[in-house]
């Protein structure tokens, strides 16, 4: 007699037929550190000989295992090592030529999203990474796959505000060379506080310093799931429903680390970690949103907001913790506004605003996401922007990060669609007041004191 | 290793004797079999040796797959580990 029980089985059915569980992402990490070279047409070539044949079975093995397991896998994908971190020697044209070859490579390998296209600054600026960081615009607006992201703070070395002041320049410029589709570059691009060096979730995907030669990393998703053990569960207390919570975490991350296993050892390559992120969709049913309204919102953003995200993110942590041997990435609820179809009804209804998002980020993973401003909004305001969250992610020794998308024509009011996951963004009003003088003062923010702390 | 099938439906004649004719056909063998009906609906799991099955699995579950659609019937095959893996500590 076998030991599996029918309720568990038609559990697990519901969970992946109804309610969207899904492996979000298994990214194949990629150290470049062979491709070290000095000429630009040979840097991009060994690049994308690197990518294609380390990642050649990637999709295959990714669909081998969904079919065998009865799993969804929805994307596959790759991160390489920072390219400012092996391309010192070439110029910034070479970048832009990186970019492409990169490019190529993912739709050689099948894949839709390629991460590393970018640089760590927290304390200061070397040659290598002024060069990429002054071209990312034009890479973005070049390419349809690469995905750049910038660290610019840590909670160590402080926040670099001379590398937020080129960001600002960077997001603006992105947006415009992207601006006949919606400035969708933007959507591309993450400034960083404190980057986990082996996410698995695009943008923000890349291949850390310390990692192996080849990794895979998979982020486990699943807030349908979530949403749905909630309102099972009915009119219980905040106790029970964090237990409740917990236990579909648990769930949800055995099953990622299972299909992690299982893809590292086909693909010959090392078992990174299980990032316990509950990523949204644009999809119904999918949304990070709608698990807090269950919780008893009646709409995201209303005050409680913060303490509801709060008990979520840590009972997702808690028990995806358990579930796996080996959990890093990002591991938190994601709070983006275009991907999320509840973050989006409560943005266009007005209970959301970017205030309200950017204190939600205290409490969870990752920061002021896929958030679309007016196209008008001065340099100074993103940096400003920008400055805030990474001050959040640096004062509480954690992850913030910010993709925001100054779409270039459009006002507070009118909408931007980038279609697929990228999904529907409201343009949200951002304070017209400057912060021009703070930031144009340039230097460092010293690092945090972490003791007398209150 | 071994197979989860699931099959979800409307109640009717012969479905379990199409679901187990076709792992015969193919060679797969039925270790465990659990059915029920719930008013008119059914609902059945099975668990499989798969390991003998006489073409490649993938192969075999779009096989499943089909027979289910032209029958009215969810079929969804998972391998066994998943429920070992979720709802084992």
């Amino acid at each position: 007699m076998s030991m599996i029980k029918m309720d568990d089985v038609l559990e697990t059915i519901n969970m992946i037929k109804e309610e969207n569980l899904d492996i979000r992402t298994t990214t194949m990490g990629i150290s470049l550190y062979d491709c070290v070279c000095d000429d630009d047409d040979r840097f991009a070539e060994k690049i994308y000989d690197k990518i294609t044949t380390s990642a050649k079975d990637l999709v295959k093995v990714g669909c081998d295992i969904e079919k065998e397991y009865g799993i969804p896998i929805i994307n596959k994908r790759v991160s390489v090592t920072p390219l400012s971190m092996v391309g010192g020697a070439i110029s910034s044209e070479g970048y832009i030529k990186a970019a492409k070859a990169m490019d190529r490579a993912a739709a050689e390998v099948g894949i839709n999203f390629i991460g590393g296209f970018g640089a760590l600054v927290q304390k200061g600026m070397n040659q290598s990474a002024c060069k990429l960081i002054s071209v990312i615009p034009e890479a973005l607006a070049e390419t349809k796959m690469v995905c750049s992201s910038v660290n610019v703070a840590s909670t160590k070395a402080g926040i670099n505000m001379d590398a937020i002041i080129e960001m600002g320049s960077v997001i603006k410029r992105t947006a415009y060379l992207t601006k006949d589709e919606g400035s969708i570059g933007c959507a591309k691009l993450v400034v960083f506080a404190n980057v986990p060096e082996d996410n698995p979730f695009v943008a923000g995907a890349f291949h850390g310093v310390g990692e192996a030669e080849r990794v895979i990393n998979v982020g486990v998703s699943g807030p349908g799931v979530v949403a749905s053990a909630i309102k099972r569960a009915g009119n219980c207390d905040l106790l029970e429903l964090a237990e409740i919570i917990k236990k579909t975490a648990f769930k949800i991350t055995r099953m990622g680390q299972l299909v992690a296993k299982e893809a590292a050892k086909r693909l010959g390559v090392e078992f990174g970690i299980v990032d316990l992120s509950l990523a949204p969709t644009p999809a119904v049913g999918d949304s990070v949103a709608h698990i807090l309204e269950g919780m008893g919102l009646e709409s995201v953003g209303a005050c409680g907001t913060t303490a509801c995200l709060a008990m979520l993110n840590d009972a997702v942590k808690k028990g995806g913790v358990m579930a796996s041997s080996s959990v890093g990435g990002l591991s938190g609820a994601f709070i983006p506004v275009s991907e999320d179809a509840g973050m989006i009804d409560a943005v266009r209804s007005g209970a959301l605003s970017l205030e309200k998002l950017e204190a939600m980020t205290a409490v969870c993973s990752v920061g002021l996401d896929m958030i679309a401003v007016p196209g008008d909004t001065p340099e100074a305001v993103l940096c400003g922007l920008i400055a805030d969250e990474i001050s959040i992610g640096v004062a509480n020794t954690k992850t913030t990060a910010v993709r925001v998308i100054p779409v270039h024509g459009k006002g507070v009011g009118e909408e931007v669609d980038f279609g697929g996951l990228l999904g529907v963004a409201p343009i949200m009003p951002i304070s017209k007041y400057s912060p021009k003088e703070f930031i144009l003062r340039g230097g460092r923010i010293p690092a945090p004191i972490h003791s007398l702390k209150n | 290793m071994k197979a989860v099938i699931t099959v979800v439906g409307r109640d009717s004649t012969g479905i379990i004797a199409k679901v187990s004719g076709k792992c015969s056909e193919y060679s797969v063998n039925i270790i465990d079999i659990s059915q029920s009906v719930i008013e008119e609906y059914f609902t059945m799991m099975m668990v499989a040796d798969i390991d003998k099955c006489s073409i490649d699995y993938k192969d075999f579950v779009d096989i499943m797959n089909d027979m289910g659609r032209e029958n009215g019937l969810e079929i969804h095959m998972m391998h066994e580990d998943i429920f070992n893996s979720m709802h084992k500590i």
